[in-house]
């Protein structure tokens, strides 16, 4: 997956998860840059990727994700769609 | 809004949720106002924000208290604070397989063992719905329980001693049960809900282990779904009639084209046995108070043969309106909906054509639609749309078709009579206007609180709430039954006033849209002033709040002679009668003069 395509994308998913137009995500974003980014948002999160993208993380990259830029190794590694 | 109604994406829902919650918000629709306390055995937050949701398409405008994590059993049966201060109008308790404490263990265990331990896993919840109606007396909505994904026995699980499968089964019957013999207690089937989605997509392990969600959170939306559906049904927002085309929707064929002995209907064939089943699933609709009318572009004349044919199994009499013209179907609905004295809201239209579907819903966008692309879908759809859902089935309930069918009878015979009084004389009416007792209780409960047209302040009340205003000496309290010599019309008309000093304040007035222009408001006023007169109270204030949908009751009280106090610009007003010289209005009801009224 082309790792472009794949942030284009992930900031749609963000921007209807957050509902933000302003957001545009980078390698470099972590949950202190978005407002509404708390523990209860990151579970809706991580289900509005896994189904963009076709993929599931597994338990532990759930909670040890340091920021977006490991969001996106693992989604060009593993999406299917 | 369409993406709420069934079937909708779950994934869409969840994704969008915060951006569809502003749409809903500022769509300017008026909303009933409610607090509803959610006590979870597991976590709630997304079973709440879609809730949250599909209460607000309902026209339901929710407040959630939510209960710490898994603290459900000592909210309710120590108690909270917190929670007392909220106040809740209705509580759900969230709990799911994942919170059994009791299970068997071991095949080893002896059937008394078993049964106590099934005893003690029921008494822990019953623990909690008898401390929270104490507290609260509000209504409450508990899930059963779901079967778990794993097994270690494979169908031993489901029938032996200690397979949990048979433990919940068992548990599951306990708790219907109790809901039976239990008024403003209800299950929300999530046993059923589980399994039409399937164990395998409903569970996910992996939620449970990282979020404490006792489900996926992709099914959280049906969950929700489920839910909303019986609180709109508790707050009276069901949908009351379906309106049925006929040609392959009720029958196979085209009646105009294939004439009767060319459609396809009875065991013959299987197109003709799925639509045998189809109005066999229709018809029973009406055993639970559900009004079936026709909406089909068709000659009357073909329409009425079709329904005759002899292996058919829904005849014309099952219908309360037949509308069988070739005018487009939403003047046809329209047509149904004012002759029946109900809105549009309250009607499901099904057909198997998409193109009529699209015309109602961009005519009407307040039906909701039912594409029968096949009988299988349609009843599927009928299943899981929670038009219907029920969560008391009253005396009226089994006899509304009845009721309706007679209102055409009247309808006819009204067109002999030039003097519409003579026309009113000659039904027969006999009333019966008096205090509540329990057994109308319920049915006074339901109309209060799905009348709208004919209703002049709206307020609701739940079940709990009306056995609190019957026991209050300040209050009159007056039920309104009709017969008449076509046929008991039942209780349809509530009035509930409360006395201070010598004024009686009339908290709420209503009347079901089948007895307009009856006389019966008459008659329920001149028995509210004999009862004033009885406590020596010498005016009474009438208060008119408006809303979108009783705008013809705005005049009622100056129809009663009442003068107007106060018009507020919002549209509510206030009324005031004095009734010292008041002399009784109604001429034509016979009231409380027979012991029993529909003899």
């Amino acid at each position: 997956m082309n790792k472009n395509d794949v942030i284009t994308r992930l900031s749609e998913v963000f921007r209807d998860v957050f509902d933000d137009e302003d957001i545009t995500v980078s390698g470099s974003t972590t949950s202190a840059d978005i407002e509404d980014w708390d523990s209860i948002e990151h579970i809706n999160l991580i289900g509005a990727v896994e189904e963009e993208f076709g993929m599931r993380f597994k338990m532990k990259e759930v909670s040890g994700m340091k920021n977006v830029g490991e969001m996106i190794d693992i989604i060009c590694e593993r999406g299917t769609k | 809004m369409k993406e709420l109604e069934f079937p909708f994406d779950n994934k869409y829902i969840m994704r969008k949720r915060k951006s569809v919650r502003k749409q809903l918000l500022s769509d300017g629709s008026l909303r009933i106002k409610k607090k509803i306390a959610v006590l979870g055995g597991s976590t709630a937050d997304d079973v709440i924000s879609a809730l949250d949701l599909f209460l607000l398409n309902f026209g339901i405008e929710a407040e959630f208290y939510k209960s710490e994590y898994n603290k459900f059993y000592e909210d309710a049966v120590f108690g909270n604070p917190e929670l007392d201060e909220f106040a809740p109008d209705l509580i759900y308790i969230h709990t799911t397989s994942r919170n059994l404490t009791m299970l068997p263990e071991s095949p080893a265990e002896t059937e008394e063992q078993v049964n106590l331990r099934l005893e003690n896993q029921f008494d822990r919840f019953k623990q909690v719905w008898v401390s929270l109606v104490q507290k609260y007396g509000c209504p409450i909505i508990q899930n059963n329980f779901e079967l778990p994904l794993f097994r270690r026995t494979g169908s031993w699980d489901g029938w032996g001693i200690s397979g949990t499968a048979a433990f919940i089964n068992r548990l599951n019957v306990m708790l219907s049960d109790y809901a039976r013999h239990n008024n403003g207690f209800y299950i929300n089937d999530i046993n059923y809900l589980s399994s039409v989605i399937g164990l395998e997509k409903w569970h996910d392990t992996e939620a449970w282990y990282m979020y404490k969600y006792a489900m996926s959170t992709s099914v959280i939306p049906e969950l929700s779904y489920s839910i909303a559906c019986i609180i709109k049904s508790v707050y009276g927002k069901n949908q009351k009639v379906i309106a049925l085309d006929l040609d392959n929707t009720l029958w196979g064929g085209i009646i105009g084209d294939d004439g009767v002995d060319g459609i396809e209907i009875g065991e013959e064939t299987a197109v003709g046995e799925a639509y045998s089943e189809f109005q066999h699933f229709i018809k029973n609709y009406k055993n639970y108070g559900i009004i079936l009318t026709v909406c089909s572009k068709n000659e009357e004349e073909n329409a009425l043969a079709g329904l005759n044919h002899p292996t058919g199994i829904l005849r014309p009499d099952d219908f309360a309106s037949i509308k069988a013209s070739w005018n487009p179907k939403d003047l046809n609905l329209a047509e149904s909906a004012d002759e029946l004295g109900l809105l549009p809201e309250s009607f499901v239209f099904v057909d198997d054509n998409p193109a009529e579907c699209a015309i109602v819903n961009a005519q009407l966008p307040a039906v909701h639609t039912v594409h029968a692309e096949s009988v299988g879908k349609a009843m599927y759809t009928l299943s899981r749309g929670g038009f219907f859902e029920i969560t008391s089935v009253s005396e009226d309930d089994l006899k509304r078709s009845d009721m309706y069918a007679e209102n055409a009878k009247r309808i006819s015979q009204q067109k002999k009579f030039e003097n519409y009084t003579d026309y009113l004389l000659s039904l027969d009416m006999h009333g019966e206007i008096k205090d509540f007792t329990p057994v109308y209780l319920q049915r006074i409960t339901q109309l209060t609180n799905k009348s709208n047209q004919f209703n002049l302040t709206t307020k609701r009340y739940t079940q709990q709430e009306m056995e609190q205003v019957c026991a209050m000496p300040d209050r009159i309290r007056l039920y309104g039954r009709l017969a008449d010599k076509f046929g008991d019309n039942g209780i349809v008309s509530v009035v509930i006033g409360r006395c201070e000093g010598d004024t009686l304040h009339v908290e709420l007035w209503l009347m079901s849209c089948r007895v307009l222009k009856r006389d019966m408001e008459f008659a329920m006023l001149d028995e509210l002033v004999s009862q004033c007169r009885d406590r020596n109270i010498s005016k009474i204030m009438g208060y008119y709040y408006k809303t979108p949908k009783n705008n013809m009751v705005s005049q009622l009280f100056g129809a009663f002679g009442f003068d107007l106090v106060e018009q507020s610009e919002n549209g509510d007003s206030v009324w005031k009668l004095n009734i010292t010289g008041y002399e009784n209005k109604n001429k034509v009801i016979k009231v409380n003069e027979k012991e029993n009224i529909y003899e």
